[in-house]
């Protein structure tokens, strides 16, 4: 590669999935992330029950995410041949297991909002 | 639990970067443009493939009121990289089609014609409905012609059936070749692979056609009932030594049988048989014996040998004491540019420069002649400076590549050092090839990469 900026990682991701998709899924995630923070913000507290929830489905989003990568690419866990592909295996199953955590804690907010004068 | 309401902070940094990247993407935008030179050159660009849709971006992007004409008959543009991909069953035909017009700018005018002549001379290129074009610059970058003829009794028609493949034909060609390939992963038998004697696009390709059949008859219907022999016409396995080694290595672990010195006259598909002409150093006198020799096969891979096309060679332009049965263009190695003619340049594979022929060459071969033909128009000299950087993710089974880059002096030259190694089989280099060459290749075609 000739010189790796920001723009061209840009244009890489809108030529892998479609400048369509791609804008679409980047708007999704911004606005799963603005959700997020709305209602953090709203609620003025992390609800420990919706976050344990939360952290029950990562490890579920992790996986998923990691047999979404391998079927689109004809690959599997044999085809790990050195360190840097564990790292990409990882930081895969990270994004799924994060993107999942914040996707459930945020449904869970939207969905059913504290009472006031509730202790979270 | 305390602290639950510092998300100000998170909230800032959110706005400020998405602010830093928006300042940033409108600056680089206002950098391009405010270097756009204005001139009323005339520049003539023969070939509208990845060279010539990616030199024809770049230049509108750089050049305000020149004249670009590209003269190309293809209505099809194809992903080229592709095509080992689709060979394998790994992808459809269609993967590496698109349309030519698809790619070009608005701003540039193309000619749905063949180049018939070019003569340097008066500077004029004439097409085959007899248009003729005068020019201040041209670009030659038509691509390169396969010589199925010179394989005697292979004609096309032959490829998917008998056991007969030749991926390099077109997507329909390797989409057949599949279809003989398959039945041989799954059948097994005698696979033979061959590679030709002249230079070639991509010399990994036949590499990665015989690793990803191999690892496909070993999981297929084959396994246990096939035999895998390559054969190439020169005495290693790739021109960069290390990688030659390298794939000499994981031949050997395989079990694929190689043979140098084999070059493919012709075939006998009745008997299934290929007749090689050998070459192999007499062992009392060192002196090169010639000889022909047969082979059976199952499953048979042709690439035939391949030249400039007819109108490069006709037009006076080739090497006069290099490649004299193929015909590259005379160019500097360095700045890509005619050596008798300046302004003329040579672009990807019919350039007569000892190394690239691929698509990521083209990707370091444009910025080059860019630079040049910027320069010239500006009266002053270019600096950029093409090192013969070529890269080829060198698949080694499905799922597994090597990425392996490499300059005009053999050096590797890989971009991601102590990251991905160049000589190790990894999944991430599968990645790579898998999903993001194209859209790389199809950033470069934009002028964007």
């Amino acid at each position: 590669m000739k010189e790796l900026t920001f723009g061209t990682l840009i244009a890489v991701f809108e030529e892998i999935f479609g400048r369509g998709l791609f804008w679409t899924m980047v708007a999704l995630a911004l606005l799963v992330t603005a959700a997020y923070l709305y209602v953090l913000i709203r609620d003025r507290a992390m609800s420990m029950r919706k976050f344990l929830w939360a952290q029950l489905s990562m490890p579920f989003g992790a996986i998923l995410a990691v047999i979404f990568v391998q079927q689109m690419t004809h690959s599997g866990l044999r085809d790990i041949g050195g360190p840097i592909d564990v790292i990409v295996l990882l930081g895969v199953a990270v994004l799924g297991a994060v993107g999942s955590a914040i996707l459930v804690y945020t449904v869970q907010s939207l969905l059913r909002p504290p009472r006031s004068g509730q202790n979270p | 639990m305390t602290g639950r309401d510092d998300f100000r902070p998170s909230r800032r940094g959110v706005l400020s970067f998405a602010l830093a990247g928006a300042v940033t993407a409108g600056l680089g935008v206002r950098a391009a443009q405010a270097s756009r030179i204005a001139t009323k050159a005339r520049i003539i660009i023969i070939g509208a493939g990845a060279g010539g849709t990616a030199l024809a971006n770049r230049l509108v992007q750089r050049l305000d009121g020149a004249q670009i004409t590209l003269i190309d008959p293809r209505a099809q543009h194809l992903y080229q990289p592709g095509l080992s991909l689709v060979a394998a069953g790994l992808k459809p035909a269609n993967y590496v089609v698109s349309k030519t017009t698809d790619w070009l700018p608005s701003g540039v005018t193309l000619i749905a014609e063949a180049a018939a002549a070019i003569d340097p001379l008066a500077k004029t290129v004439s097409t085959e409905k007899g248009q003729k074009l005068d020019y201040d610059f041209l670009v030659v970058a038509p691509g390169l012609v396969l010589d199925h003829g010179a394989i005697q009794g292979f004609s096309l028609d032959m490829v998917g059936k008998d056991g007969i493949g030749a991926l390099y034909a077109g997507p329909e060609y390797a989409a057949r070749t599949w279809q003989a390939a398959s039945k041989f992963t799954e059948e097994g038998g005698i696979g033979l692979f061959a590679r030709p004697e002249t230079e070639m696009k991509c010399a990994g390709a036949p590499l990665k056609h015989t690793f990803l059949l191999d690892d496909i008859a070993s999981r297929g219907g084959a396994k246990g009932k096939y035999e895998m022999h390559y054969t190439c016409p020169q005495t290693a396995l790739f021109s960069v030594p290390i990688v030659a080694e390298k794939v000499r290595m994981l031949f050997a672990e395989r079990g694929v049988a190689t043979y140098y010195g084999h070059t493919l006259k012709s075939i006998d598909p009745g008997r299934k048989t290929a007749r090689f002409e050998t070459a192999a150093p007499d062992p009392a006198t060192g002196e090169m014996v010639k000889s022909t020799t047969e082979m059976p096969y199952d499953y048979l891979h042709v690439i035939p040998p391949q030249r400039a096309p007819e109108v490069i060679r006709q037009s006076g332009l080739s090497w006069a004491d290099k490649w004299t049965d193929q015909g590259w263009v005379e160019c500097d190695m360095k700045t890509l540019r005619h050596l008798r003619y300046p302004e003329i340049f040579a672009l990807g594979d019919v350039a007569g420069v000892p190394k690239g022929k691929t698509a990521a060459s083209v990707k370091w071969q444009v910025p080059v002649i860019e630079d040049h033909l910027v320069a010239a128009l500006q009266g002053r000299e270019g600096t950029e400076i093409y090192d013969g950087y070529t890269s080829c993710p060198l698949i080694t089974r499905v799922g597994r590549a090597m990425l392996v880059e490499f300059d005009y002096h053999n050096n590797l030259v890989p971009s991601f050092p102590g990251v991905i190694a160049p000589l190790e089989e990894l999944w991430i280099s599968w990645l790579m090839k898998e999903v993001a060459l194209k859209a790389t290749y199809n950033a470069m075609l934009r002028g964007r990469a």
